[in-house]
């Protein structure tokens, strides 16, 4: 039930979001977190609960890095 | 580092036994949709906890719906997974079928253009989920205290996490490592299971829901066993902190309470009710402490405590079964005995 979805927010009127999922086009309420159009969101229960981050690589380096880091100590 | 050294370690690790729960129903579905458990070493063993909210929401609080559903000018709001969830005798698709007024939304902001389109007719909707999900109802009370709509109501069955887990480790299987939550992680934060991971001396890794990050996780997990830390393994999404804004608009809203959890009965601060001044608005989730099980046989508590795998259960796959369930846990999609049972799942 926790199931939340990747999209891009195409539009924004006030709280209420157009989202684009892979060409799926929904309305999500935008009020748990500031969005502009063309930010990635995910969407849960047809709110949006956070920006997703396009850092992933980077992210992942440093995860490896603190996994490698925590092994170390 | 990369994920076939991760999978080589995994599938070769011959260290001591680990048993490794995760804790969101979705996490027990991608686990088996993935086939996860068969790319691991057989010292890991994965158990699936308490993760799905519909499995661990007790009996007497269908019941209540079944009977708002009966009465008249009232509808009962809820979401798909709820609608076969046996109560004590029945569920609320059974109370459709019979005339009963239910309907199924995607969104709880859906009840608000039910509620305007009519207005005579009382919208109560089945609030039940974990962290995740609490702060949509956040913002469905914003919108109902702001435009003063008298006609929706929530019965919450509101539940959170490190209770729940901290109560596991306590009175479950013994677990050596947790797959934390990811989208609970996304509003709470990941630093909320630091607590836990200290006091137990347990690894906790907040996992994504691709097979590869929840075997990144499980990677951190098993490197970091007997260490009481928290490692965040879906960065994209999930911080220290959290979504403070959803966590501040919960806090507005909702306060820590007791709650009953099905087959693992009253947990003291593992749930949220609404506040005392928004009273109004609950359909009457304060008096719901009763959890009856319909089969005397079903062992759903056992296998939401991780201390039998569902196969092991007398009923599953034989009188339990996704078309007629006898236990929450065979009913949703994120359900343990679902996800075992249409994925062929033995390990």
């Amino acid at each position: 039930m926790c199931v939340a979805l990747p999209g891009t927010v195409l539009e924004l009127d006030g709280d209420v979001a157009i989202v684009d999922f892979s060409g799926n086009q929904v309305r999500a309420r935008a009020g748990l977190v500031p969005v502009v159009p063309g930010d990635r969101v995910l969407v849960h229960a047809g709110c949006i609960l956070q920006k997703v981050s396009t850092d992933t690589a980077d992210e992942m380096e440093d995860l490896f890095r603190e996994i490698d880091e925590i092994l170390s100590e | 580092m990369d994920l076939n050294t991760i999978k080589q370690f995994l599938y070769e690790y011959d260290g001591p036994d680990m048993n490794i729960m995760e804790v969101c129903g979705s996490h027990t579905a991608a686990i088996a949709k993935n086939g996860i458990p068969g790319l691991l070493s057989k010292k890991i063993h994965l158990i699936s906890g308490p993760g799905c909210p519909v499995c661990v929401t007790p009996s007497a609080y269908i019941d209540r719906l079944l009977e708002l559903a009966k009465q008249e000018n009232t509808c009962v709001v809820t979401f798909g997974d709820l609608l076969r969830v046996p109560g004590s005798e029945k569920s609320l698709r059974m109370i459709k079928g019979e005339g009963g007024r239910v309907e199924m939304v995607y969104s709880p902001m859906d009840i608000l253009e039910m509620a305007k389109n009519e207005p005579e007719t009382c919208f109560v909707f089945a609030a039940v989920g974990f962290e995740t999900t609490t702060p949509v109802y956040a913002l469905l009370m914003q919108e109902l205290v702001k435009y003063d709509i008298k006609n929706v109501k929530l019965l919450t069955a509101l539940k959170t996490m490190p209770e729940a887990i901290g109560f596991l480790c306590e009175n479950g299987a013994p677990i050596d490592g947790f797959i934390a939550p990811g989208h609970v992680s996304v509003v709470t934060g990941s630093k909320i299971f630091e607590p836990i991971a200290e006091k137990y001396d347990i690894p906790f890794g907040v996992s994504g829901f691709e097979g590869a990050e929840i075997l990144t996780a499980l990677y951190a997990i098993v490197k970091m066993r007997g260490q009481g830390r928290v490692i965040n393994c879906y960065p994209a999404v999930v911080t220290a902190e959290g979504n403070v804004e959803a966590q501040e608009s919960v806090e507005t809203f909702f306060e820590p309470a007791d709650a009953v959890w099905r087959g693992m009965g009253s947990i003291p601060g593992s749930g949220r009710i609404l506040r005392e001044e928004y009273a109004v608005f609950d359909a009457g989730s304060r008096d719901l402490t009763e959890d009856k099980k319909k089969n005397q046989a079903c062992r759903c508590d056992q296998v939401l405590m991780g201390k039998i795998k569902p196969t092991e259960c007398p009923l599953f796959g034989k009188v339990c079964t996704p078309l007629k369930p006898q236990g929450a846990c065979m009913v949703s999609t994120e359900g343990n005995c679902f996800s075992w049972y249409s994925n062929h799942r033995e390990v």
